[in-house]
């Protein structure tokens, strides 16, 4: 599906999160299922939380108990395929890659976007940052309803 | 007049700067040749970050690897003198160039040759193909990165590899909509990240469809595209037609040996190295002796191969003229190993089955 559409499937997506007990503190989640030659991740972590190896064409493994959500790998993943999860209450809370121009501010609503590319939820933006660090790369910190945890992937302007 | 030179690299993309880098370190002079008005080849119109490893620049965006591949010839002990705008247009026996530079011929001899031309763009037939509007990808990166002219606003990609899915996304960040990438096999050709990217977008991408023709009177207005069967024919009655200003063919590229060729190197076509490439050694060493090869003129794959090629080809060459550097075998194992580390997997399967087969052309030469 993966390779034919463009859009993982939902087995392949709920693979990548840890438990929900897990999320009560931000974790990367990595959407990464295919073995290409790359490793930023796992050289770019502090903790040493994802591991691939001396063969850079394995899939990265990220164990989610080291994980401290600091989202180095996020704006250092050249396929822009991770991402920061937790839950809060009702609310699911993102730290998303984006570089497209149309940059939100802090405080918008904007609808959130789901991997097939479909409006699926009200999205808030909580934070907008950038930094000569991320390379161009825009880090946006976005609430949703918690229901929304495995669909929400990217925001849009309404 | 012919001008004689230690070593001539013909070609100032990845593999050319970083063949440069190593042969200056090993102290040797060069004269870097390029086509375009400056250095970086493909690497310039690049505005993604790179996969690999932080060996090959990995996470830097193209562009600025350019920068750094061209930064770091400066401090190198050997001569380099660069000629931009100068187009090679014959290469000859005892290693003899023909240059075309500030409108005259010029003429010189090199004890060495490293050629680094890389790949030309595949096309693809189709009715009214001619039609004002239809790009190949890399005019698509040159107008819209490097020129800052949008080739269109509703946008139909032909071919789903790297290239494809790259500048799909690249024509949306510019402000265009790409309404399709199309791809006529049954899966997507490039990395699923990329895809996944395009997708998250909006863009769908279409398995096993094609383009049929392209539509307008002076320029492209519409296109017609249609549904492949698993023997790649067309499903009659699957036609679909849409409004489109601007079609960009993305469906492969070529290595460009024809200065190899018409130098006389022996060549061999292998589909899974993209056509028509030079006859090697383990080396990079072409037929000829003292003619070198890196980068996709070799055999089309990404960058980070190109670069570690480069590197790779410029060490051998420097020893080949009596420049052996310090830490030599090192530096070579290194690349050995990077390559090997680059092409161990699925995705390098087609360019080990190619090097395969190349090394068993030369066995039974």
């Amino acid at each position: 599906m993966l390779k034919r559409t463009g859009v993982p499937d939902r087995s392949q997506i709920k693979d990548a999160f840890p438990d929900e007990s897990y999320l009560i503190k931000p974790k990367a989640i990595i959407e990464c299922f295919e073995a290409i030659p790359c490793n930023p991740c796992e050289t770019s972590c502090p903790v040493g939380a994802i591991t691939i190896g001396a063969d850079i064409n394995k899939i990265p493994v990220i164990d989610h108990a080291i994980c401290t959500g600091c989202g180095q790998c996020v704006h250092n993943c050249p396929g822009l395929a991770v991402h920061i999860v937790s839950i809060k209450e009702d609310k699911a809370l993102f730290r998303i890659p984006y570089e497209m121009p149309d940059v939100p501010k802090q405080g918008d609503i904007w609808d959130g976007i789901g991997r097939d590319g479909k409006t699926v939820c009200e999205a808030t933006i909580t934070a907008v940052t950038q930094k000569e660090g991320f390379d161009k790369t825009t880090i946006l910190n976005v609430e949703t309803d918690k229901t929304y945890l495995y669909d929400f992937i990217t925001v849009r302007r309404p | 007049m012919i001008k004689h030179e230690e070593l001539i690299i013909i070609g100032g993309g990845p593999a050319g700067l970083s063949a440069a880098k190593s042969a200056l370190e090993a102290d040797l002079n060069v004269l870097l040749i390029e086509r375009y008005v400056r250095l970086g080849g493909q690497l310039i119109k690049q505005t993604h970050k790179f996969f690999g490893s932080k060996n090959q620049k990995a996470k830097m965006r193209g562009f600025n690897i350019a920068t750094l591949l061209i930064d770091g010839l400066k401090d190198a002990p050997g001569h380099l003198t660069v000629l931009t705008e100068a187009t090679v247009v014959g290469m000859y026996d005892e290693r003899i160039v023909t240059v075309w530079h500030d409108a005259t011929y010029k003429k010189y001899q090199a004890d060495a040759i490293i050629v680094a031309t890389g790949a030309s763009e595949k096309f693809l037939a189709f009715e009214n193909n001619d039609l004002p509007g239809i790009y190949g990808a890399g005019g698509v990166q040159t107008l819209m990165n490097l020129n800052g002219v949008l080739p269109g606003t509703d946008i139909i990609m032909v071919g789903s590899g790297n290239i494809g899915l790259i500048v799909a996304y690249q024509l949306m960040q510019a402000g265009a909509r790409v309404t399709s990438v199309l791809e006529a096999a049954p899966r997507i050709g490039g990395y699923a990240v990329h895809a996944s990217k395009l997708r998250r977008l909006g863009v769908s991408i279409k398995t096993r469809t094609t383009i049929k023709r392209a539509i307008g009177e002076n320029k492209v207005e519409a296109c017609e595209i249609v549904s492949l069967d698993d023997q790649w024919n067309i499903i009659e009655g699957t036609e679909e037609t849409i409004n489109t200003d601007a079609i960009c063919i993305a469906v492969g590229l070529s290595p460009m040996h024809q200065l190899l060729s018409m130098a006389g190197a022996k060549t061999s076509y292998i589909s899974e190295l993209g056509g028509l490439v030079p006859c090697v050694d383990e080396n990079n060493q072409t037929s000829i002796d003292g003619v070198f090869v890196s980068g996709d003129a070799s055999g089309i794959e990404e960058a980070s191969s190109a670069m570690v090629e480069g590197r790779f080809t410029g060490l051998i060459a420097a020893k080949k003229l009596g420049h052996v550097t310090k830490g030599f075998d090192k530096d070579i194992n290194e690349c050995r190993d990077q390559l090997f580390n680059l092409r161990r997997g699925p995705c390098g399967l087609k360019i080990r089955e190619g090097i395969r087969k190349l090394r068993e052309v030369n066995d039974h030469a």
